[in-house]
């Protein structure tokens, strides 16, 4: 009796563990495949210069500017107006209809698709308020993509101070904003910081948001204001995957995208890991 | 001075506290005011009308009618419900071969006089011409009654030939058909897997194997979209064609595959949240009992965390829905519904991605497009609901 037991608990948690190892597995697979193909396109030439021949040929540097001036753009928009969004629901208000209303419409706005936001931001920011295909338009869209994620980790980080800092700034004098400005938020720095970091990521990979809103298929020239159209990491490979000219002679290229797009999202995911590392050291 | 900053602050904080309603609510506006149009689209392309011969007894003809008269499909008036008659398709090309440019007059001044000399000579006529070219005296002509796009049509229209001409066909069924069998197959992939993780992660690793396992499923959370595509798309797609023996690798397994390893990340960690919220003293009990510890997950934890693990399907089944591109990249596309897994298929999503860029603004087929924006907002809208009701419902009974 005894002994069945034992081993159907061996058994199963044999399972449970090629589970959880087949699923690192996974991860290595597809970073190990995008890597090795990838990294002997990686060069400086293939960073800093455009794509010629048809896109089968030079760099993809457009692309790396247009994703960076889209990531520029999108948190200078998103991160303001979702940390003070956090701040009200958190500190501002009791715990009734009104918080309860907000946070479903949170929930939903994080669970709608990607490419409904590229459908309404192609309404309202690209044909409605008439910034065309451009910088603004992609950003703003992207902004309200990652505009839950902001709001929620702001949230999390600060429920996360104890009561007892807001009581004791209080205590001493202090009103309202100056506790919120002194208090709460730098103690909940490390784990907001660590959030919008993790929406960069998510901003330099969306493709679906920007199709209809600011991506180029092809544009070798940097742009010049937020009313440019340009090229971007995610779009551009898709481009090179699916419709370039020459899909084949272009794979390489695509190899070296793809890798630069999972190196941008890898070093973002570090990025975070290490920022809260050392604050959590320093508490 | 630095009050005054200070309750600018405050009102703003304040203000800021309803941008989540408001983008919401501006969604939905804009969405559905694209969308609604398309019900008051004509069934025949912008700018151009339908025209049959005055005698003609047949008033009106609905998308699907149209279009297979001009497909050849159907050739007598009867079917239709007119007389016995042969239908003869007259395109609008076909006028240049019957006169010259020279008979047609300067910018083709005397077009609209020539057809409708050609059509009122032939009682059994159906002619497909731009609305400016119309003759002005319809004397011999008449112009088909014109049917707005119907809910039904879109709703239960089997057939999504949007470039169709004289009349596209927005039946999205097939798309809807496709979009669920997808995420449905991924599903069913990513449930044991995403589960049985999420168990060894809360119940079973040590602190050393979660410390390696939780930034990899993070990471697979963080791969973009367009790279799990591109993956899927050289790697996947040519494996399912090798082994399936198939002429393209590009089908809706190959879609749900590449589904079920993105909506992991999400299962996995939802899932293990509900069980790490189980109270110590749950677990405590069950061993004392004499239970091992295999025992105790699926008497005890699993049962306990059910509404958890139930929301973490539901959230992973609206990540699929709603995922475009990597969809869009392996699932081949081809807008027809699936007889099986092994088929090209195209979900909701990837048809907006790849036919949004060709619509005309403003058209039928641009309405039709931002209708399917609507169905799959409020799709993955009731998805998120449920899965706030399941995980906020109360799982202890007496």
């Amino acid at each position: 009796m005894m002994q069945t037991k034992k081993i159907q608990e061996q058994i199963a948690f044999t399972v449970f563990r090629l589970l959880g190892f087949l699923v690192l597995g996974v991860l290595l697979w597809i970073l190990g495949f995008i890597v090795y193909n990838g990294i002997s396109v990686i060069s400086w030439e293939f960073i800093f210069s455009a794509p010629t021949d048809g896109m089968t040929g030079g760099g993809i540097f457009p692309a790396i500017v247009g994703t960076f001036y889209l990531i520029i753009g999108s948190t200078l928009f998103a991160f303001p107006l979702g940390i003070m969004s956090a701040i009200y629901t958190v500190e501002y208000t009791k715990n009734n209809w009104l918080t309860k209303c907000i946070r479903i419409m949170t929930n939903n706005l994080a669970s709608i698709p990607s490419i409904v936001f590229g459908l309404f931001g192609m309404t309202l920011f690209v044909n409605t308020l008439g910034f065309g295909d451009s910088i603004i338009a992609g950003s703003l869209t992207l902004g309200l993509l990652i505009l839950p994620v902001v709001i929620r980790t702001t949230e999390e980080a600060l429920k996360a101070v104890p009561k007892t800092y807001r009581l004791g700034s209080t205590a001493l004098g202090a009103n309202k904003i100056q506790t919120i400005k002194r208090v709460v938020l730098p103690t909940a720095f490390p784990n907001i910081i660590t959030g919008l970091i993790l929406s960069i990521g998510r901003v330099s990979g969306e493709t679906a948001p920007i199709l209809f809103t600011v991506a180029a298929y092809f544009l070798p020239k940097l742009p010049h204001s937020i009313f440019d159209q340009v090229m971007a990491l995610p779009y551009h490979l898709y481009v090179l995957a699916t419709s370039g000219t020459d899909i084949e002679a272009a794979r390489p290229i695509a190899y070296g995208t793809a890798l630069v797009l999972i190196f941008i999202v890898l070093l973002m995911n570090s990025l975070a890991v290490i920022i809260k590392k050392r604050f959590e050291k320093n508490k | 001075m630095k009050r005054l900053i200070d309750t600018l602050i405050e009102q703003l904080i304040k203000m800021s506290g309803a941008v989540t309603e408001i983008t919401v609510l501006l969604i939905i506006v804009f969405l559905f005011k694209e969308g609604a149009g398309l019900f008051n689209a004509s069934e025949v392309e912008k700018g151009y009308t339908v025209l049959v011969h005055s005698e003609n007894t047949v008033e009106r003809l609905s998308p699907k009618e149209l279009k297979e008269v001009f497909d050849g499909n159907i050739e007598n008036w009867e079917k239709l419900g007119g007389k016995d008659e042969a239908i003869r398709i007259f395109r609008f090309d076909e006028i240049f071969s019957i006169y010259t440019e020279d008979e047609l007059g300067k910018d083709y001044v005397l077009l609209p006089e020539k057809l409708e000399e050609v059509i009122s000579a032939d009682p059994t006529i159906i002619a497909y011409i731009p609305q400016k070219y119309l003759p002005t005296n319809l004397q011999g002509i008449k112009e088909l009654a014109k049917m707005n796009i119907s809910l039904t049509d879109f709703y239960i229209g089997k057939e999504w030939i949007p470039t169709a001409t004289p009349a596209p066909l927005f039946g999205i069924l097939p798309l809807l058909l496709g979009t669920l069998l997808v995420s449905f197959i991924a599903i069913l992939i990513a449930i044991p897997l995403g589960v049985g993780v999420a168990i060894y992660l809360a119940e079973i690793a040590n602190e050393r194997v979660r410390k390696l396992l939780k930034p990899a499923i993070e990471l697979l959370a963080g791969i973009p979209s367009v790279v799990y595509g591109f993956f899927g798309l050289v790697v996947i797609a040519p494996i399912i064609q090798k082994i399936g023996g198939l002429d393209l690798g590009e089908t809706a397994f190959a879609g749900s595959l590449v589904l079920a390893i993105m909506a992991l990340p999400t299962i996995i960690s939802i899932a293990e949240d509900a069980m790490r919220t189980i109270p110590k003293a749950m677990r405590d009990a069950s061993l004392a009992l004499g239970a091992t510890k295999w025992q105790t997950i699926y008497k005890v934890i699993i049962p306990f965390a059910s509404s958890g693990i139930a929301a973490a399907v539901v959230l992973g089944i609206g990540r699929a829905i709603g995922e475009t591109m990597a969809v869009l990249m392996v699932t081949g596309n081809a807008a027809v519904i699936p007889n099986s897994i092994f088929e090209s298929v195209r979900t909701i999503p990837a048809t907006i991605a790849a036919e949004l860029g060709e619509a005309p603004g403003g058209g039928a087929h641009y309405q039709a497009l931002f209708m399917l924006g609507c169905v799959l907002f409020i799709i993955t809208l009731i998805i998120s609901i449920v899965a706030e009701v399941i995980s906020s419902r109360k799982i202890i009974k007496e």
